[in-house]
């Protein structure tokens, strides 16, 4: 149903203000469908031409287009083509896919901030081109009425260059001083208009100085680094948004006369009796009022076996149905339900994290007032010294000048963004602005369990041990069911060659399992009080034959890809691992075996790994975070830094600063890495900064410095701070 | 020196063309991709006239 959304510009501001209603009141059938996918695995040209040929093959498909820096296709379609099918597509080519909202896409697709910024840049450095090379001319010898008019051309260009491209760091300024704070955009300010004002005044007077340009190249690169700044942060927060839009908010509504009827989220009230397929997730806490199947409550606890679910029980929103369809009638919706409560942790936790403070604010603390102290220094020891105010303020404005944070704009930026760049090739997207600092400083990783380091879907164990017959009319059983234990033993069977049973009236009994005739006797494959078994503590499945004694088919959860790697290479890197989970102790103590973990804490409820996770905190460790589900949603909160696959509930992936976007954790151990050595170059580039300063400043406040010393300056440090951040590997 | 006259309003004025061209290149979105058109080019495929 998303396919046939194309949000367009509404001039109704409630439609603005209520997006939902908007997308519904869209939601016509001659829409063209605006599909948007999202490939976290394409790296080549050879990914973009096989996948871009396969869409457009299809008969229904106008035009496909490949998207490689945001690694996401938008595909422009008839109507009746759906998302699914193009996902299946392209899944069907050996890429990984999720389909994205193009509703929420297109909110975010024209970065005006962006263009507008790229606009300024552009502009900065077109004056600042031309004003250089006048400048050039001047230290080379221009003299007398050549200089003046030179200097007067300089000053027709950086006014109005000044006045626009300026306007992002005059904003700022006044914006921290209305609020009687300092911040780094107040000294760049004051350079800048200092520089203008000192060079217009030397100009009147045919003047031998002028800094047009340094006020120029000043714009210039600070603009380049505000805007990479920008861009890291743009590119992050729209794929952070797409995430959100993985998850379709519809649910389906049986109307008083029985109809059915697709409705948003959002409009479901309490009382209404929603129906909800197998597969489905429940989109309220509700009672069951029809049907028997089995839920799937992993992503709110951890546990990894199904739970029987039947007429008259509650379910929870985010529970996921798996066998036969369930209607329910709302208790509590939206906000109310006990997905949101949990997700209230969040709020409580996430206080903590704002205490950090990045390398640049720490920076800018130091550097902001030493600037003006320094400068107005030189400016009264030189007025004192000659009486002279036009001699005074031409030296201040040198040292503001000379000081302002030019490669200090760029050191953070520069370096974030090629470290950004490298995690989202691997299939990391970077959140939050401090998360690289934060995630250099870890020690301590802790990793939830179901859908985290396991898969979330289980793989049958003891095949090697079962009866070739009875693993032949399990098939049988369980090739026609969805429930993922049917699915494990089909996947497993298969692989193995085998061959399913003859067998007749085969019935899927919603809840239990699975039954059919051989040979005029009934067999059956489900859960153990179905067939007559005595459970066990493993996840199992039993296969009753005739009178025979039943049979176990064990199971246990697959293995993420790179989970094994990645729990290797942390441990290698000296870092302490942890294991948490909800599930049962016995699930929890073979993973930790199986992964060689020797600390693991099983049958923890969420404020438990909350609670935990500030205990280690408490004692000194920097903790990272690694979960999915909700139950991991206070713990992700709370600790130091946190990751979260792209598979996980909302709440989580909200809570976390980073998200991979793949399947694959082995990254995880790579980023960390990356992250140490960014944090390492931003080090250097504040040293670097600092090296030029200290030559420099000292010439500045003597009165040695001309244009042509600081406009070296200025460019030399700025072009060695951005060289450095691109040496990070 | 009176070459000078000419000189600045014509470098000036090629600057300017080389900004208008950015401001062009900005508007009509060809800084979306810039990994994937840096890819294209090592690709047979003709991407110019997409399908209708």
């Amino acid at each position: 149903m998303t396919a046939s959304m194309r949000p367009t510009p509404s001039a109704c501001p409630a439609c603005a203000a209520a997006p939902a209603a908007e997308k519904l009141a869209e939601m016509q059938p001659h829409d063209p469908a605006q599909i948007a996918l999202s490939l976290p695995t394409i790296h080549c040209s050879a990914c973009i031409t096989k996948i871009e040929k396969a869409l457009d093959a299809h008969p229904q498909v106008k035009s496909a287009r490949v998207n490689l820096t945001l690694k996401r296709a938008s595909i422009e379609a008839e109507p009746e083509v759906t998302a699914q099918d193009m996902k299946e597509l392209v899944e069907g080519l050996g890429f990984e896919a999720h389909e994205l909202d193009a509703g929420t896409l297109n909110a975010t697709a024209n970065d005006r901030a962006g263009r507008e910024l790229l606009m300024r840049l552009a502009v900065a450095g077109f004056a600042s081109m031309n004003v250089m090379l006048l400048s050039v001319s001047v230290w080379s010898g221009a003299a007398d009425a050549t200089r003046d008019m030179f200097h007067w051309i300089s000053a027709a260009i950086a006014l109005p260059t000044i006045a626009f491209s300026g306007q992002p760091f005059f904003r700022s300024a006044w914006a921290a001083l209305s609020n009687k704070q300092l911040n780094m955009d107040v000294p760049i300010t004051l350079a800048i208009l200092l520089a203008i004002v000192t060079s217009l005044w030397e100009t009147s007077l045919s003047g031998e100085h002028a800094y047009f340009d340094a006020a120029l190249a000043l714009t210039f690169f600070l603009l380049a680094g505000r805007y990479l700044d920008h861009r890291t942060r743009a590119i992050a927060r729209s794929a952070a948004e797409e995430l959100t839009a993985l998850e379709v908010p519809r649910a389906t509504r049986l109307t008083d006369t029985g109809d059915e009827e697709i409705v948003n989220v959002a409009q479901l009230a309490v009382g209404d009796l929603i129906l909800v397929r197998p597969g489905g997730r429940m989109p309220v806490d509700g009672g069951i009022t029809q049907g028997t199947s089995e839920i799937d409550r992993s992503l709110l606890t951890g546990e990894t076996l199904p739970v029987f679910a039947s007429e008259g029980q509650a379910v929870s929103a985010g529970e996921v149905n798996l066998t036969g369809p369930l209607t329910i009638r709302a208790t509590a919706v939206g906000a109310d339900t006990s997905l949101h409560q949990m997700a209230d942790l969040v709020a409580i936790a996430e206080s903590g994290r704002s205490r950090y403070t990045s390398l640049a604010d720490k920076a800018a603390k130091l550097y902001a007032p030493g600037v003006h102290i320094l400068s107005a220094l030189a400016f009264v020891g030189w007025y004192l010294y000659t009486f002279d105010l036009r001699t005074a303020l031409n030296i201040a404005a040198a040292v503001l000048i000379i000081t302002c944070p030019c490669a200090l704009g760029l050191a953070v930026p520069a370096v974030t963004t090629a470290a950004s760049g490298r995690l989202f090739r691997k299939g990391m997207l970077i959140k939050h602005e401090t998360a690289l600092e934060r995630l250099a400083q870890v020690d301590t990783v802790v990793f939830d369990k179901t859908g985290t380091l396991t898969a979330g879907t289980p793989e049958l164990t003891n095949l090697a041990q079962l009866p070739r017959a009875d693993v032949e009319l399990a098939l049988a059983l369980a090739q026609g069911s969805s429930h993922p234990l049917a699915q494990a033993i089909t996947r497993a069977a298969r692989e193995a060659g085998i061959a399913p049973a003859q067998v007749t009236d085969v019935t899927e009994v919603p809840g239990y399992g699975t039954k059919a005739q051989l040979n005029g006797q009934e067999v059956r494959l489900g859960r153990a009080s179905w067939t007559g078994a005595q459970g066990c503590a493993e996840t199992a499945t039993f296969l009753q034959n005739g009178d025979a004694a039943p049979v176990a088919f064990v199971f246990a959860d697959r293995l993420r890809e790179g989970a094994a790697e990645a729990v290797q290479a942390l441990k290698d890197a000296g870092k302490t691992v942890y294991l948490m989970s909800g599930d049962t102790t016995s699930a929890v103590e073979a993973l930790a075996n199986r992964l060689g973990i020797t600390r693991w804490l099983a049958e923890a409820l969420p404020a438990d790994k909350s609670s935990r996770i500030q205990a280690l905190t408490d004692e000194g460790a920097k903790v990272l975070m690694v979960g999915d589900g909700l139950n991991d949603t206070a713990a992700l909160a709370a600790a130091h830094v946190s990751i979260s696959p792209a598979t996980a509930l909302d709440a989580a992936r909200v809570a976390s600063d980073i998200v991979l976007l793949g399947g694959d954790l082995s990254p995880i151990a790579s980023a960390c890495a990356t992250a140490r050595s960014a944090t390492r170059r931003i080090r250097e580039n504040f040293r670097i900064a600092t090296v030029y300063n200290v030559i420099a400043v000292p010439l500045a406040v003597a009165g040695l410095c001309s244009p042509l010393i600081a406009a070296l300056a200025m460019s030399a440090s700025s072009i060695t701070v951005s060289l450095n951040a691109l040496r990070l590997r | 020196m009176t070459i000078l006259a000419y000189l600045i309003p014509i470098s000036l004025f090629l600057g300017g063309v080389g900004l208008v061209f950015f401001v062009y290149t900005v508007k009509s979105n060809q800084y979306d991709d810039p990994e994937g058109d840096a890819r294209r080019i090592l690709s047979d495929e003709y991407d110019d006239h997409p399908k209708r």
